[in-house]
């Protein structure tokens, strides 16, 4: 009777927990760039209205905790008519439904925010002959984005998107709260079952998330290098 | 400047009547049995044993919940907590001569997580939360009793054709996690959703992500009983759970005591009187008093 006896008899539960963990995380990061790209892109293009809308937005959302924002979609949304019930995709034993959903929107419409401000920490450092440069040889709006700037920004902003990133991984606890059996709610199961061996119990998810998240800052180190300019 | 005028007192007596309305909510039935203190503490208990100093410090920390209406709930405006388990910890209370109604007795919140981490350092001195008897607690903390046997049910919407656990095969069924009603569910075969609370599970049930919920009936009566005409209570018993009272490993001496307490309110009728008040209400009938399980 190892201390670790829990976790080692219910390993398929404590890799289907990561599992979760790690597949809200990617599409999560996914999302959240994706959306990150497009709200810096406003955040520094030449539309007024634009600029405005995705400054509120950035500390509309930022400003929020995310516990309340998954408040909101779980328990406020519904009442106007905003549910993810009509979610129902099954991949072999893990379920996709209306927790996972609401958990990959909560998370991706606050991480975006992150990933907005890290871009744009990025955007500034490109500095802005560059910029007029790439309009004085005739590139329209999108080209000077895409080709000249944020090909720049992005190499600055490797480690600010990193940290964002890695943060996103560990909110992902949060939807453990939330009717998702990832790896923050399966440990709490597992240690209510396994009362006598807690202290084991936590160890091996912590472990679990520290093997994570350091997959994820050697990932955007090896970009870090490959970027660095000679 | 008039209309402002006019807003502004409208406003006023919206808000005290609001605010009157949601006091008047507060008092009602929540006042609970009155279990006055005894007074023989002066050489009842062995001297060194745990009661015996907390008879002399006056002072005790409970463990309840404040999530389960019926069993264990305090309300935002409530002083105290109300319900079936409450009322035990009363007797107990009473019991070292403390009276339960005063400012002596510490009712702490214990979730389902916290229960053992609370007993094992000290931070409560007794539990009574819902707390199920199982082998593996044992291993880490004193468990008494039971007083109270309650066995796991299915909470679905009033229009809902769900009849049985049987018909949740393959269906997501929300609980609490961590507890063991959602291991159980699963175990039946169906896909087990864990909450942080019930109440957020019946919302879920309510809104229709979830076409159930289950725990123990005496829970789900309490909520259906708060959301009459949309929740209701269906299929038979499924499972065997034994409430007792939880106590630190360390005090072994503690579970005769409670054991001693248990079967005098089994006897003098008080014990059936404390679940008439609090579980009564929600239409569960009052049982025969549980057998206790011997001390180790």
């Amino acid at each position: 009777m190892t201390p670790l006896n829990a976790v080692l008899d219910n390993l398929d539960q404590f890799f289907k927990a990561f599992g979760y963990t790690l597949f809200l995380f990617l599409v999560c990061a996914v999302a959240s760039m994706a959306l990150g790209a497009l709200l810096v892109a406003m955040r520094v293009g030449p539309i007024g209205v634009l600029r405005k809308v995705a400054a509120v937005y950035v500390s509309l959302v930022r400003n929020t905790p995310l516990v309340l924002i998954f408040i909101f979609f779980h328990f406020a949304a519904p009442i106007i008519g905003i549910n993810f019930k009509w979610v129902q995709i099954y991949v072999g034993s893990f379920d996709f439904t209306s927790a996972f959903a609401t958990a990959f929107i909560a998370l991706s419409l606050y991480t975006s925010c992150f990933v907005c401000e890290a871009l744009r920490s990025g955007v500034n450092a490109v500095s802005i002959g560059q910029a007029e440069a790439a309009r004085a040889i005739g590139l329209p709006f999108s080209g000077v984005m895409t080709q000249v700037v944020l090909p720049q920004a992005l190499r600055a902003s490797v480690p600010p998107l990193a940290s964002a990133l890695i943060a996103m991984l560990k909110n992902t606890s949060v939807a453990g709260i939330f009717f998702l059996a990832e790896a923050t709610a399966t440990m709490r199961g597992l240690s209510n079952d396994f009362s006598s061996q807690r202290l084991g119990i936590f160890l091996c998810f912590a472990i679990g998330y520290i093997v994570l998240v350091e997959i994820v800052s050697m990932i955007s180190l090896s970009f870090e290098r490959r970027w660095r300019i000679a | 400047m008039r209309l402002r005028k006019a807003f502004a007192a409208t406003a006023v007596t919206l808000i005290a009547a609001t605010g009157l309305v949601a006091c008047g909510d507060a008092g009602d039935d929540k006042a609970g049995r009155d279990v006055e203190a005894k007074n023989d503490c002066d050489d009842k208990f062995e001297a060194g044993s745990r009661m015996a100093a907390i008879a002399d410090a006056g002072t005790i920390n409970v463990g309840v919940k404040y999530d389960q209406p019926g069993l264990g709930f305090k309300g935002a405006t409530d002083d105290v907590p109300s319900g079936f388990d409450i009322e035990v910890a009363k007797l107990l209370v009473a019991d070292l001569c403390i009276d339960p109604a005063s400012d002596k007795v510490n009712w702490e919140e214990t979730i389902s997580d916290n229960r053992e981490p609370y007993l094992e350092s000290g931070k409560v001195d007794i539990v009574l939360a819902s707390y199920s008897i199982t082998e593996d607690r044992q291993k880490v903390v004193g468990q008494a009793g039971p007083y109270m046997v309650t066995g796991q049910r299915i909470l679905v919407k009033s229009d809902s054709d769900v009849k049985s656990v049987d018909d949740l095969k393959g269906k997501e069924v929300c609980s609490v996690t961590g507890s063991t009603s959602l291991d159980r569910i699963k175990e039946k075969g169906a896909k087990g959703v864990g909450a942080d609370s019930y109440s957020e599970c019946a919302e879920k049930v309510l809104d229709g992500t979830y076409v159930a919920m289950t725990t123990d009936g005496t829970i789900l009566a309490g909520l259906a009983a708060q959301n009459e005409g949309e929740l209701k209570v269906v299929g038979d018993e499924f499972s065997e759970e034994n409430i007792g009272v939880g106590y630190g490993k360390d005090k072994p001496e503690m579970c005769e005591w409670i054991n001693g307490v248990l079967s005098d309110a089994f006897e003098d009728g008080s014990w059936a009187e404390a679940f008439e008040l609090t579980l009564g209400p929600s239409g569960v009938e009052t049982p025969e008093p549980p057998a206790l399980l011997p001390c180790k």
